[in-house]
């Protein structure tokens, strides 16, 4: 879906050149990482534990050299399109981090709460950052949403998700 | 004709009151999930993906097969009804499938890609039953390094697709390799790229990559730029067609599948080139070819039929040899390898029950595909229209449950998103997913074979060198070289068939907004970020 046309949103200036450090970065960490491997008995010939590594770490270093290049000679990556997706305007941050505050919370609170509340702040939070204002509404979506999900992974799964605070109540 | 008798037996298996429902199940639930807007096939099986861990193997793919075909179907629903196509193979499907929507025929549309895909589906499947058998049959005989060319193959194909940016395909083919190299190293037991953490020990689950790529990744992306306005969805009544329709249809259903099978078969390419290709051939072949642009029904049953031809065909790769070439399988050969089972050509052998039970339900799948989608049409376009905050709050609520159903751990839960920002950042900056997930899936299996081909050879580097291995890597050569071979090739043979498509392509992504060709001129160096964007008169 992507093509090395020169595109991309008006807000893709430099930041290009943010991805092939990435990968040129990675690339340095996969090759030291593996060149201080110790030593293996075990292995035999010419391709031990760090042979892999080496070569995937130098194809993305190669990779972000040319890649640099191509950023350089003004390609750009397109980004993705979608049903829902609109490119014009530049990246709602916002919401962005108002959904990974949503999905955090949840991590942290999934034991100690468990998932019937930690799962509902999740789904309540991420609609809220996605704009939806029906708090009531949302709430109790979210809440028959993860009731339900603990129940049908309990019951017909046999997976039992975390109960937290509801324990010897569910 | 043993590999008849063999498929009454997966018959056999699959027609049990039990793995029938869960047929049932599979494809009632990808269909709903695939249907969703900017859910395609690939995230539609990995957010399934748990749903199926308590189920034994054989029921659990059975399930898969319902979700495989219901998740594709799903996605030619969306597009044809919406104006934008959610995933590549559906592109082509969009140009006259929309176009046929906008002019009162959505019915006559989803019908036809409806019973397009059940022959192509139920004629692929075929094949796919006389064909694995020998295919596996001679797989055994290939060795490891022979493997390891394949898979080299395969890694350079899915990086080298028509259109797109390889640079930008090997970057996120060595992301995915990668992320594949962590955890312990399966023949002496060191430790690689886990920097002392313990849970990164076992590798990462396959189940957090995928969902974290296709479904945190797409639900991040989506939301940055989340569409405000509200979309326009056709409404729809039940699908039909006329008498002229199907004259107009069943060739092109015929065709497509002829175009899809192969090019899903040969470990190399996904489901966008043979879709480019049967569209531009029922276009060629048209007797209505002025109907093209304006909503021609061949050019929606052709692609569609291909599609699903292509995703039948795909199954023979990974079956047989364990190399997925489109995203959607590549999420199914993780499912099966989380039972344990290692695709490839012992499989025919080993679980001669479950590979059949398999087949066999394909053919189910498809058959109450057809008999579910026709009569629910109108309630899929329904669908279409839950509010996005629900839709992506959704999506995120059930890949936290499922990744953490998956190990029980929350730090799953932060990896997912650690990969949820990393599927954002690619694609953000048009790196494909397909290889990434290629690379995960793929790298460990290849490097094993790459190690073991040397062990048997002594640690020989010569014992890479086949003959088969050759050829092998001669295509390889081709397919890197091929910018510069190009050069030499008459200008006016092949890939003139190819540009054409090429054409049409950008014109829909055009129209439907997909490209963001407007901004291209203003691009560089200039500061126009605040200047209000003339497209869209009232900003956001």
């Amino acid at each position: 879906m992507s093509s090395a046309a020169p595109g991309g949103t008006r807000e893709q200036g430099r930041s290009e050149y943010g991805v092939a450090l990435f990968l040129g970065a990675l690339g340095i960490l996969v090759i030291a990482q593996a060149l201080l491997l110790p030593e293996s008995r075990i292995a035999r010939g010419p391709v031990g534990p760090a042979t892999i590594p080496i070569v995937v770490g130098g194809l993305l270093v190669v990779v972000s050299v040319f890649l640099a290049l191509d950023v350089f000679r003004g390609g750009r990556g397109e980004p993705e399109g979608g049903e829902d997706v609109e490119l014009t305007g530049s990246s709602d941050w916002r919401t962005v981090l108002m959904l990974a505050a949503a999905f955090v919370a949840n991590a942290l609170l999934i034991e100690p709460l468990g998932w019937p509340f930690s799962g509902a702040i999740l789904f309540w939070g991420s609609a809220f950052a996605l704009g939806s204002r029906h708090y009531v509404r949302d709430a109790v979506i979210a809440l028959i949403l993860s009731f339900g999900s603990w129940y049908l992974f309990a019951f017909g799964l046999d997976v039992i998700l975390p109960v937290g605070i509801l324990k010897g109540i569910l | 004709m043993d590999a008849l008798t063999s498929l009454l037996e997966g018959f056999g298996t699959a027609l049990t009151p039990e793995n029938l429902l869960y047929a049932f199940v599979g494809v009632l639930l990808g269909t709903a999930i695939g249907v969703l807007p900017g859910i395609g096939p690939a995230m539609t099986v990995a957010l399934l993906l748990p749903l199926t861990r308590g189920l034994d193997v054989t029921s659990a793919l059975i399930m898969f097969a319902g979700i495989y075909y219901g998740g594709m179907y799903g996605g030619s629903t969306t597009s044809i009804l919406l104006n934008t196509p959610g995933e590549s193979a559906s592109v082509v499907t969009a140009i006259e499938g929309n176009k046929m929507a906008r002019a009162g025929r959505a019915a006559q549309a989803l019908a036809t890609a409806a019973i397009g895909s059940f022959v192509a589906g139920t004629i692929a499947t075929l094949l796919l039953a006389l064909v694995a058998p020998s295919v596996a049959d001679l797989a055994v005989e290939v060795s490891p390094a022979d493997f390891f060319a394949i898979m080299v193959l395969a890694f350079i194909a899915v990086t080298s697709v028509l259109g797109s940016s390889r640079v930008r395909g090997l970057a996120a083919l060595g992301l995915g390799l990668t992320i594949g190299l962590i955890g312990i190293d399966r023949t002496t037991g060191q430790q690689r790229l886990t920097f002392g953490i313990a849970e990164l020990a076992d590798g990462i689950d396959v189940v957090v990559v995928a969902v974290g790529l296709f479904a945190v990744g797409e639900a991040l992306w989506t939301a940055a730029h989340l569409r405000r306005k509200p979309i326009d969805v056709i409404p729809v009544g039940n699908p039909r067609m006329s008498r002229s329709d199907f004259g107009r249809s069943w060739k092109p259903w015929l065709r497509g599948t002829a175009i899809g099978f192969p090019f899903g078969a040969i470990p190399a390419g996904g489901a966008e080139i043979p879709t480019f290709l049967s569209y531009v051939t029922e276009k060629r072949l048209s007797k209505h070819p002025e109907d093209f642009g304006k909503g021609a029904i061949e050019g929606v049953a052709g692609p569609e039929a291909t599609n699903n031809a292509s995703a039948a065909g795909g199954l023979v790769p990974m079956l047989t040899l364990g190399i997925p070439t489109t995203a959607t399988a590549a999420v199914m050969l993780a499912a099966i390898q989380s039972y344990g089972i290692e695709p490839g050509p012992q499989l025919f052998d080993n679980e001669p029950e479950l590979v059949w039970g398999l087949i066999a339900s394909l053919f189910i799948g498809n058959t109450v595909l057809l008999a579910l989608n026709l009569p629910l049409a109108p309630l899929w376009a329904k669908l279409l229209r839950i509010p996005r905050s629900y839709l992506y709050a959704g999506i995120l609520f059930f890949s936290s449950l499922g990744a953490y159903a998956a190990n029980a751990n929350t730090f799953d839960l932060f990896l997912l998103l650690a990969i949820g920002a990393l599927g954002f950042m690619m694609r953000r900056y048009g790196l494909p997913i397909l290889p990434a997930i290629i690379g995960v899936i793929l790298g460990p299996f290849a490097e094993e074979k790459l190690r073991q081909a040397l062990q048997i050879s002594n640690g020989e580097l010569s014992g890479l060198v086949t003959p088969l291995s050759l050829v092998v890597y001669g295509i390889v050569v081709i397919i890197v070289l091929w910018p510069l071979l190009r050069r030499f090739v008459p200008r006016r043979a092949v890939p003139s068939v190819l540009e054409e498509a090429a054409h049409d392509i950008e014109e829909a992504h055009q129209h439907s907004g997909l490209t963001t060709a407007v901004s291209v001129e203003r691009h560089v160096g200039d500061d126009t970020r605040r200047t209000p964007d003339p497209e869209e008169p009232g900003g956001r």
